[in-house]
């Protein structure tokens, strides 16, 4: 069973992290409470559905046009829906609200409410220590991989990676050093749907796409960011796999309590954060800052 | 004051104006955004275009058209939207008839307001006991209840262990397992607690050993932990009773890791035509209850499959049953001369072996749930092989194909 958990939850994590990774960006770094994120997830999902299932356009060139068309959509409505309204926090949670939810109906007017299937980019299984990986997973595990460390280099060693961190940490100091600051948070903004459309890409082939898969990752995404470290990349890989092996060990230690293994995780997460309010990594990244 | 006088009067005269302009309202309400309020909607459109063709239903030596009335209640996203859809079509749309429903909490709240106004209403999509129990404890009340698709939840139970008994005995014979090994999957929420706990007491008396019960939320959408779990124990079998998308994951990871072991139950997602391209291929054995094939189960079955395909190009799901609950009404309405629901109520309780494009009804009973007989009202089990859903069970109707172990 040892070896069952081990695999399982890595594999589980990476899933997560992927997910995670763009909504650290936008949430922890950026500060704008992006609820939409996830909503451009499944919006990418479905753009790379019509493409490679309808359309019959080869997979790269379907995952390209998806990523961005997504990233180019996220730009627009920054514009005209986060932008004008950025300063008041509430007021941005409320009408990302809105977006996810005026995405949502489009896509269930659209497509109707039925479970949809994309076909894996690469087919077969992996035996490891007697456990079935398929390919896909692999795959999603290396592009999670790829995805936190060409995140942190972009974050860490480039010009627009410090101008995101700096208007991050004091956005009236950017401003007065001479930022465009509006520029900066767009920015933001499109990296960080790139991700999620590039998660939509390579994780909907393991799940089904329907109008409403943009709300548990939310709330895994959530629990992930805050139980890693608000702005944390480092927190959110060891929140993603935390959670990953939380809901592994539920599933094989309590068969039974399968339906818990998200309660179980967010419950850790609620006590992670009563013993260390900053969540894991979150004073690290205050230093860092 | 007079003018709501004249409001009430208006509404009054609504009904008897409906009738006298030579048309019968019905209305169809289900989730039409999904594919069981489009089934209920293409099998109530195929009942009203062969009823008009005839000239209507006659009512005292005078023929009445049908006339169909959409409601989209919305109801796998709110009970609530639900109730209004009821309220809405009895209220404004002055529907004389109800056919349709789908998740059993919102047609739960459904049925009290039909009952509230004393409509019929013909259920076509849930399947809890207590729609039933309701007719049975207040019979005044609850008494313009019927359902016509599917069976009673209890009566679900008992096709599940007539089919796995069979499926049991092709294992034995073919691996040579005397007592096959049954994983159960059960989505954790109130229609699988009674199919469960079924299961774990019967199972051993069938010679058949349960390995262990795995409830995962009928959201999740993702199931490997429960698969690798599941892969551990050996089992031959993995029993399902999921309704939700968890349906599609299972089959569609089972394929992946190309497991052994054969998925049979209740797989909600598993009857629609579009499973097989949800779970890309990877649906394969796949097995699960039905209603419709292309299966002798009743005279009405093949003919009705081949319309609603030409007509819809898709096959038809136990939704489209609204086919039968119209047709049951005309017959009724006929028999009674009258589109008084008090007056129908007891001809339609008096129905012998109606034959219907679902099944055959030998009768409806004091729950005015259909009595449950194999190869009549039990359905039929299908299995997915290769991309098409093979029906295999009850062996004995005409059309039947072989079960196939992967």
């Amino acid at each position: 069973m040892l070896q069952d958990i081990l695999v399982t939850g890595l594999v589980n994590g990476g899933v997560y992290a992927l997910l995670a990774i763009g909504f650290s960006l936008i949430f922890g770094v950026a500060r704008i409470v992006n609820i939409a994120h996830t909503a451009f997830y499944m919006l990418a999902a479905y753009c790379f559905y019509t493409l490679l299932v309808r359309v019959q356009v080869p997979g790269a060139l379907a995952a390209l046009i998806s990523v961005v068309a997504v990233t180019a959509l996220s730009v627009l409505c920054y514009r005209l829906v986060i932008e004008p309204v950025r300063e008041h926090e509430s007021a941005v949670l409320i009408a990302t609200i809105a977006l996810a939810l005026i995405f949502q109906e489009l896509m269930l007017f659209s497509y109707g409410g039925n479970f949809l299937g994309i076909p894996s980019a690469v087919e077969g299984v992996l035996t490891v220590f007697g456990v079935s990986i398929p390919y896909q997973r692999l795959l999603i595990l290396v592009v999670a991989a790829a995805m936190l460390i060409g995140t942190w280099l972009l974050l860490y060693r480039t010009r627009l990676g410090l101008a995101i961190r700096a208007t991050a940490n004091d956005l009236e100091v950017a401003n007065l050093m001479g930022m465009n600051v509006h520029r900066v948070a767009m920015a933001t903004v499109a990296i960080s749907v790139a991700l999620a459309a590039i998660a939509g890409v390579v994780v909907a082939p393991v799940f089904v796409v329907d109008p409403f898969m943009w709300l548990t990752p939310l709330v895994t995404m959530l629990a992930i960011v805050v139980l890693g470290g608000l702005g944390s990349l480092k927190g959110s890989l060891i929140g993603a796999l935390i959670i990953g092996y939380v809901e592994a060990i539920t599933v094989f230690a309590l068969p039974q309590g399968a339906f818990l293994k998200g309660a179980t995780a967010l419950s850790i997460m609620v006590v992670v954060l009563l013993v260390r309010p900053e969540g894991l990594f979150g004073v690290v990244f205050e230093e860092e800052r | 004051m007079l003018r709501k006088l004249i409001v009430a009067l208006g509404a009054m005269l609504a009904v008897p104006l409906a009738l006298a302009q030579g048309t019968i309202k019905i209305a169809v309400i289900g989730p039409m955004a999904y594919v069981q309020g489009e089934n209920h909607w293409m099998g109530a459109e195929l009942a009203r275009d062969d009823i008009n063709k005839t000239g209507g239903i006659s009512v005292g030596g005078k023929k009445l058209k049908v006339e169909l009335i959409r409601a989209d209640s919305n109801e796998i996203q709110s009970v609530s939207d639900a109730t209004n859809a009821m309220e809405r079509v009895i209220t404004r749309d002055k529907a004389d008839f109800i056919v349709g429903g789908f998740r059993s909490e919102a047609v739960l709240a459904m049925q009290e307001v039909a009952m509230d106004y004393k409509k019929l209403f013909l259920g076509c999509g849930a399947a809890d006991a207590k729609l039933g129990e309701n007719v049975e404890t207040n019979y005044e009340r609850y008494k313009y209840w019927f359902r016509v698709t599917p069976t009673k939840s209890a009566d679900l139970g008992r096709t599940l262990f007539a089919v796995l008994g069979s499926i049991a005995g092709q294992i034995r014979t073919e691996l040579k397992k005397e007592t096959p090994k049954v994983a159960i999957v059960a989505e954790k929420v109130l229609w699988t607690e009674g199919i469960v706990k079924a299961l774990q007491a019967n199972l051993p008396k069938m010679k058949m050993e349960v390995v262990g019960l795995w409830q995962p939320s009928p959201t999740a959408t993702d199931v490997t932990a429960e698969l690798s779990a599941i892969e551990r124990t050996g089992a031959d079998i993995v029993f399902t009773a999921v309704s939700g998308p968890v349906g599609i994951v299972l089959g569609r990871q089972m394929g992946e890791r190309k497991m052994k072991a054969i998925a049979f139950g209740i797989n909600v997602e598993a009857q629609k035509d579009g499973f097989w391209e949800a779970t890309a291929g990877k649906g394969n054995y796949v097995s699960t209850l039905d209603t419709y094939g292309m299966v002798e189960v009743s005279p009405l079955m093949i003919p009705f499959v081949k319309e609603f395909e030409a007509r819809f190009h898709k096959s038809p799901t136990y939704n489209a049953a609204t086919y039968d609950a119209i047709m049951d009404l005309k017959v009724a309405i006929e028999q009674a001369g009258s589109t008084d629901a008090d007056k129908l109520v007891p001809v339609l309780e008096g129905f012998k072996d109606v034959v219907g494009t679902s099944g055959t009804l030998p009768s409806w009973d004091k729950r005015h749930d259909p009595v449950w007989a194999v190869g009549k009202t039990s359905g039929i089990a299908v299995e997915w092989q290769d991309g098409k859903k093979v029906p295999f069970w009850p062996p004995q109707i005409k059309g039947m194909q072989p079960f196939k172990l992967p």
